[in-house]
């Protein structure tokens, strides 16, 4: 402890010196880093909404691949029956939450056991803890999904970031995660990956722990009535519904939010047009209200 | 022009009897009812009553977010989540007290250059300005702190950074930065003073906010010529006049905020703050939250720990001294044609470095932030006061009702200012 305390120390001594001095290391190479491709989200704008049987292909992408390695914490089983959400049903999420094993107790005889999860628990992590998940991935534990879609961005930079205040494009989270998913390649010649690691276009100095998670056709979709599968069982389709899902679980409210932000919007809309003609009105009676300030 | 009774008279029995041991009426009376505000006022004079509104709607959704927040070091993240997800409206709550904080500084920063455009800091209102002053010293404490709490690891690593400047104090630096933490370095006890720290401050400002009022009632509120009030035809009743343009005005101020709070929550704060706190991972690219920009650029200008932070201190303290580092007898910078353009570069220079302060502290960054950190100073220390002297201001109209009738000044140079007795008090 005492170590670690020091070593934070001194990094911290380090980092601080670096900053005063203007020598900040920056992401090493990030300048050739490219950036993420913008794609049309469903759950972008105003009107935004999740596309529900894309968040059910995400989920199940999720399942069978992502959680290996990756927990979903704050999750719970229910959330997957909320609205809003993949919006499964009750019974559908019931059995789905028996599938998983979770450790309960202490019982009456005071011992911990394990029973099958119900709707109320929350998706149970992959590994017992930090250490072992480290242990099990080369030294560093996969980080939990829950709010990756907001914990990961990209630099917008000016001009940009004020556009995106009036077109609210607020997506950048998504789009570096679907750029990540989709980013393997193999490395331009004359690039060293080090041991442990993998080339990703997308990902800041281009070297990542996690090997390429999503091959085409590794995850089988549900089929429609011609027996087709309901989306392209391609990484590009992968990327898309495990990332618009990823999104869901970062922001379950999103839809909530933007419903009632129109109708608060609309409200004080309306509110301040009749409060405008009302404060005419009232400074009708002094005459020359507004003018006055530029008129130097 | 007003009808309305200019002092509060008790019609009850009731209210005689209250009025004569608590006159309280009275003075809401006369402060917020009969006090007389100039007619010619704009819109930038809304911004006070906007920001009373944001402080109290910070207060209450703070009050209820606290009811759901734990603090302490390996809670804080998951009970931040635990609002965002479980709490019924609680991401509502959330967003709205952590855009709040944003709106908080928009509306204090263009009340702020209201107050520079205008003169609104000269005699006599320079106890007004300084109370100003400090309540924005307030609020920049209170927000740094609420960013801490929800311990993710922008939260961490910016208030290790702050707190590691507090250190190069002199003599003191140490035991105040040990005070803070409540060890050696943030960690669980820091989070905690931190978070009462951020709940006692809020009520600290109303204290200073009621004393900001009271204040502005003594001179009277300034106006877009600076000539004050000189008869019943100059000025207006605060109610209905002012108080429907207020409302007016905030509630458009409103539809700003609900534009953040609902469609870009998560515009104004940083991803990693969804990442929580690691003490071993140290982000690599911390930056303070926006409205901090311009005095982090000034703080990682010098190339001197101690001297960044006193250059950083100082940008703010500065702005106290402004009531006396301004000669001008001129308020309003509509008379002041060669102030009204450094008037603007100024702002130009604040918005450059704030640009700057999130960019990292490396190559060209770094002269520019020196140059633009050097020019703040200059403009308040050299350029303000010297102006005053060599400036040809135009000539102020006779009165506000002059102006609101469009009737030329006729009263000389700076004169008009001169005429007014409160101006030599």
């Amino acid at each position: 402890m005492r170590a670690l305390g020091n070593n934070i120390m001194m990094k911290r001594t380090l980092l601080i010196a670096a900053a005063l001095l203007g020598l900040s290391a920056p992401a090493i190479a990030a300048e050739e880093t490219p950036v993420p491709p913008q794609l049309k989200w469903t759950f972008h704008g105003p009107f935004g909404t999740f596309d529900r049987a894309q968040l059910q292909r995400g989920f199940k992408i999720y399942r069978e691949v992502c959680s290996s390695c990756h927990s979903l914490s704050y999750v719970a089983f229910r959330n997957l029956s909320q609205p809003g959400g993949p919006e499964f049903s009750e019974a559908q999420v019931k059995a789905l939450a028996a599938e998983y094993k979770v450790q309960d107790g202490p019982n009456d005889a005071g011992d911990m056991f394990e029973r099958p999860a119900r709707p109320a628990d929350h998706f149970p992590a992959p590994f017992p803890n930090e250490n072992a998940a480290a242990a099990a991935n080369g030294g560093k534990a996969p980080p939990d999904l829950s709010l990756m879609a907001k914990a990961r961005t990209y630099e917008r930079g000016f001009p940009w970031f004020i556009f995106d205040m009036f077109t609210q494009f607020a997506e950048t989270g998504p789009d570096y995660v679907h750029a990540i998913l989709t980013g393997y390649e193999e490395p331009p010649a004359g690039f060293q990956v080090p041991t442990g690691g993998h080339f990703n276009e997308y990902y800041p100095g281009h070297v990542i722990a996690m090997p390429k998670p999503l091959s085409d056709g590794q995850v089988e979709y549900p089929k429609d009535a011609n027996g087709q599968p309901q989306a392209p069982e391609t990484v590009e389709q992968y990327s898309r519904d495990v990332t618009a899902f990823l999104m869901w679980t970062a922001e379950p409210h999103l839809e909530a939010r933007k419903r009632i932000g129109f109708q608060a919007i609309l409200f004080l809309i309306v509110l301040s047009g009749l409060l405008y003609f009302t404060k005419k009105k009232i400074w009708a009676r002094v005459g020359h209200s507004d003018l006055t300030t530029h008129q130097a | 022009m007003s009808q309305h009774s200019t002092t509060y008279v008790p019609k009850s029995a009731f209210a005689k009897w209250f009025e004569s041991r608590l006159p309280i009426a009275g003075l809401v009376h006369s402060s917020f009812i009969a006090f007389p505000v100039p007619r010619n006022l704009n819109y930038f004079w809304t911004f006070g009553a906007i920001l009373a509104f944001m402080l109290v709607s910070q207060i209450v959704t703070g009050v209820f977010l606290a009811m759901y927040y734990t603090p302490n070091a390996s809670l804080a993240f998951q009970s931040v989540e635990h609002i965002m997800r479980d709490v019924n409206y609680g991401w509502l709550l959330r967003y709205l007290h952590a855009n709040g904080a944003s709106m908080f500084f928009i509306a204090v920063y263009i009340h702020i250059f209201r107050g520079l455009y205008y003169g609104s800091y000269k005699a006599p209102r320079e106890i007004l300005w300084i109370l100003g002053v400090v309540i924005y010293g307030l609020m920049m404490a209170t927000a740094f702190m609420g960013y801490v709490l929800p311990w993710g690891q922008m939260s961490f690593w910016g208030a290790t950074v702050i707190t590691n400047i507090l250190a190069a104090i002199p003599v003191v630096g140490d035991t105040i930065q040990s005070l803070l933490w409540g060890g050696y370095s943030v960690g669980n006890p820091t989070l905690n003073r931190f978070f009462s720290i951020h709940y006692l401050l809020p009520f600290m400002i109303v204290g200073v906010v009621i004393l900001h009022i009271w204040a502005l009632h003594v001179p009277g509120q300034n106006n877009p010529t600076g000539v004050p009030i000189k008869s019943g035809k100059d000025a207006v009743p605060f109610t209905p006049y002012a108080t429907i343009k207020d409302i007016f005005a905030t509630v458009v101020f409103m539809i700003f905020f609900a534009w953040f709070v609902f469609y870009i929550p998560n515009f104004l704060g940083h991803a990693d703050n969804y990442v929580p706190a690691n003490p071993a991972v140290t982000p690599t690219h911390i930056v303070p939250e926006w409205y901090f920009l311009p005095f982090y650029a000034i703080l990682r200008a010098i190339p001197d720990k101690l001297g960044g932070v006193i250059a950083m201190f100082a940008a703010i303290a500065v702005l106290a001294f402004l009531p006396w580092l301004d000669t001008s007898k001129v308020r309003s910078t509509n008379y002041r044609p060669l102030y009204k353009q450094f008037f603007w570069i100024l702002v130009a220079d604040t918005l450059l470095l704030g640009w700057l302060g999130a960019k990292p502290p490396e190559g060209w960054y770094v002269v520019v932030s020196q140059i633009a950190t050097a020019y703040y100073f200059i403009h308040f220390l050299v350029i303000l006061p010297v102006l005053g002297f060599i400036e040809r201001p135009l000539p102020l109209p006779n009165s506000i009702l002059d102006s609101v009738m469009g009737v030329k000044g006729g009263a000389g140079l700076p004169s008009g200012a001169k005429a007014e007795p409160q101006a030599k008090g």
